[in-house]
């Protein structure tokens, strides 16, 4: 018993080690002093994250990034709030068939979802770079929306709805007086995750943006072409306090065990 | 006249009708009760009445207005749900104020109107608590004053009492009572639980199928049933389906394979196409059968098939030549399981039912 178990802990330990392992590496690398990326480190210095606010397209790239991904939100919270209220409210025909396809975006992969995208909305409509990652931006933040905003409607209960029109309100009074306020925190849960979604996206947004526009992760990647020195590295780490950050606040509003279910 | 008149309503999901033809009179300052079991449709007739539900054919009427199509939230209806219902994300304050606000009422008259219903509902101080911070009691006598305080013309209750446990119910159905009599507002009480609405109302209806079968004030539905759907929801547990009744002047001759049975007349025994007698089992005296006594008029000879004991008396199985009874009876000694018995069905006791 005792052996099965040290060997358990070993397994896990090793687990930890191949999960981590890389960010920690990432996050000693980008305090190297030297111009080359290096580990481990043979000077100490923070010049790279002062580098990042010296390269001007990170800062353009940056400010599309929070653009695309806030206004995306807001349209596929528009869109997503309503029609998760509507799956978990309601039974119709055709349920299931339209509940599949707004979790396929997370479901197709994205390199798959970009050429599509590519083909219509940049190749057949030529619309401007700018709308094209919004709406495409939009299509995949919608399923996060709407799987989570479902999962706070699944502990709804739907008779105090009924309680408030007893009381005189309308439908739509009743909406945002009493429905919206209990899945609030499900909301802001929905807004973060949707958020870093669409900011860390690679695989839509490479098809999407074009000449002058550009979006921030893509703006890494093509700086890493160039460059070898350890900003990006520094930028990680930025990226990753950021995510930390938000994940805490969703695991605080919601509980993360909305990942494990399916 | 009528306060409120369902008429020929008929409601039906998925192809199958809940209520057909429906029809329920309910007069100004009346409480009323709907009973029966599950399926029988009286929640469907309370949803109906406060509007969560449109019938497929029908009208309700409210004071002579026709009500059918006047939506939920412009009927002024308390309703009181089985699960409280209370906005979990708001003050008990806020919760009773909700339809006050709706109103468009003032700030102070807000004020004056949820402290005086919290004080008729007994929480005066609980006004900055949430609802998950009270028992459920404390959180259905909220939902009471919730639906008090917008002075309802009509009070809805929808098995408020199922989710409460047994002595907490009793005290509820004495608050209810006290508060619908003190304000006088017209009300309709679902329930399942027989005691429940007998104790609490001014009239019940009994309903089985989407049907009415019975509507009378408590102590004729207890002593009088007149169907006998409405006789076994009441606990008459003993049937006798006659062959042959003969009416004299003050009462009624029936005939069971060779038995005979007199039955007074009284309010219920008046009619002559009740041919099925009901008793309850504490109304069976049963006897030691003893030698050369053969049975009479309204008797049986029986054997006990089974004893059970209930606490206050013992239960028994009687088996007859005409079927078998039930039969409670207080006794310091028992029948034993296989001793012959005679049973005697009292005159005054037994009810004829369609």
């Amino acid at each position: 018993m005792k052996e099965k178990n040290r060997g358990l802990a070993v397994f896990t330990f090793l687990v930890f080690v191949f999960l981590l392992g890389p960010l920690l590496i990432i996050s000693v690398t980008s305090f190297e002093g030297g111009s080359v990326l290096k580990f481990p480190i043979e000077t100490f210095s923070f010049k790279w994250y002062e580098n990042i606010f010296k390269v001007s397209m990170f800062l353009t790239t940056f400010k599309t990034s929070i653009i695309v991904s806030l206004a995306g939100n807001l349209l596929a919270l528009l869109l997503g709030v309503p029609a998760a209220y509507a799956l978990s409210r309601f039974n119709f025909k055709g349920k299931a068939v339209l509940n599949a396809v707004f979790i396929s975006p997370i479901l197709i992969p994205g390199i798959v979802l970009g050429f599509t995208f590519l083909r219509y909305i940049v190749t057949t409509y030529q619309l401007p770079i700018y709308a094209g990652l919004f709406i495409g931006h939009t299509i995949i933040m919608l399923p996060f929306v709407i799987r989570v905003v479902s999962s706070s409607l699944s502990t709804f209960d739907f008779s105090i709805e009924e309680a408030a029109h007893s009381l005189g309100a309308s439908k739509i009074g009743t909406f945002i007086q009493v429905v919206l306020p209990n899945i609030k925190s499900g909301i802001i849960a929905a807004v973060m995750i949707a958020f870093l979604e669409s900011f860390n996206n690679v695989d839509i947004s490479v098809f999407m943006t074009g000449p002058g526009v550009s979006t921030f992760p893509i703006q890494m990647l093509t700086y890493v072409e160039t460059y070898f020195d350890p900003t990006v590295a520094a930028i990680s780490v930025l990226l990753m306090i950021i995510t930390a950050f938000f994940m805490f606040i969703v695991e605080r509003l919601m509980g993360l065990s909305y990942f494990t279910k399916r | 006249m009528a306060l409120f008149t369902l008429e020929n309503i008929s409601v039906a999901y998925n192809k199958q009708n809940i209520l057909q033809d429906f029809n329920l009179e309910i007069e100004e300052g009346k409480f009323i009760s709907l009973l029966g079991p599950s399926g029988c449709g009286k929640t469907t007739t309370l949803r109906l009445i406060a509007g969560f539900l449109e019938s497929n054919n029908g009208k309700f009427l409210y004071k002579g207005k026709d009500y059918t199509k006047v939506p939920v939230n412009k009927r002024n209806f308390g309703f009181v749900f089985q699960n409280y219902a209370l906005f979990p994300h708001l003050t008990i304050f806020d919760n009773v104020a909700f339809g006050l606000r709706l109103r468009k009422a003032s700030k102070s008259e807000i004020e004056k109107k949820v402290a005086s219903v919290l004080e008729i509902v007994n929480l005066s101080g609980f006004e900055k608590r949430y609802p998950k911070e009270l028992s459920g009691g404390q959180r259905q006598r909220v939902a009471i004053a919730r639906a008090l305080v917008i002075e309802p013309d009509l009070l809805l209750f929808d098995e408020p009492l199922s989710n409460l446990d047994a002595n907490l119910r009793e005290n509820m159905r004495i608050e209810i009572r006290r508060i619908q009599q003190e304000l006088g507002i017209t009300t309709v009480y679902v329930s399942h639980d027989q005691e429940e609405c007998f104790a609490i109302s001014d009239q019940v209806a009994i309903m089985n199928k989407g049907i009415i079968e019975q509507l009378s004030d408590p102590a004729t539905i207890y002593n009088y049933p007149k169907t006998k759907f409405v006789a076994d929801f009441i606990g008459f547990k003993n049937f006798i389906d006659f062959e042959d009744q003969k009416i004299h002047e003050n009462e009624i001759e029936l005939t069971k394979s060779g038995f005979t049975f007199i039955v007074q007349k009284n309010k219920a025994n008046t009619s002559t196409d009740g041919k099925t007698g009901a008793i309850r089992p504490d109304n069976i005296v049963i006897r030691p059968l003893k030698e050369s006594v053969t049975a009479g008029k309204n008797e049986l000879p029986g054997k006990v098939k089974i004893r059970t004991y209930l606490g206050r008396s013992y239960q028994f199985i009687v088996e007859t030549p005409i079927g078998d009874f039930t039969i409670n009876q207080e006794l310091l000694v028992p029948y034993q399981v296989g001793e012959e018995v005679i049973l005697e069905f009292p005159a005054n006791n037994m009810v004829l039912v369609k």
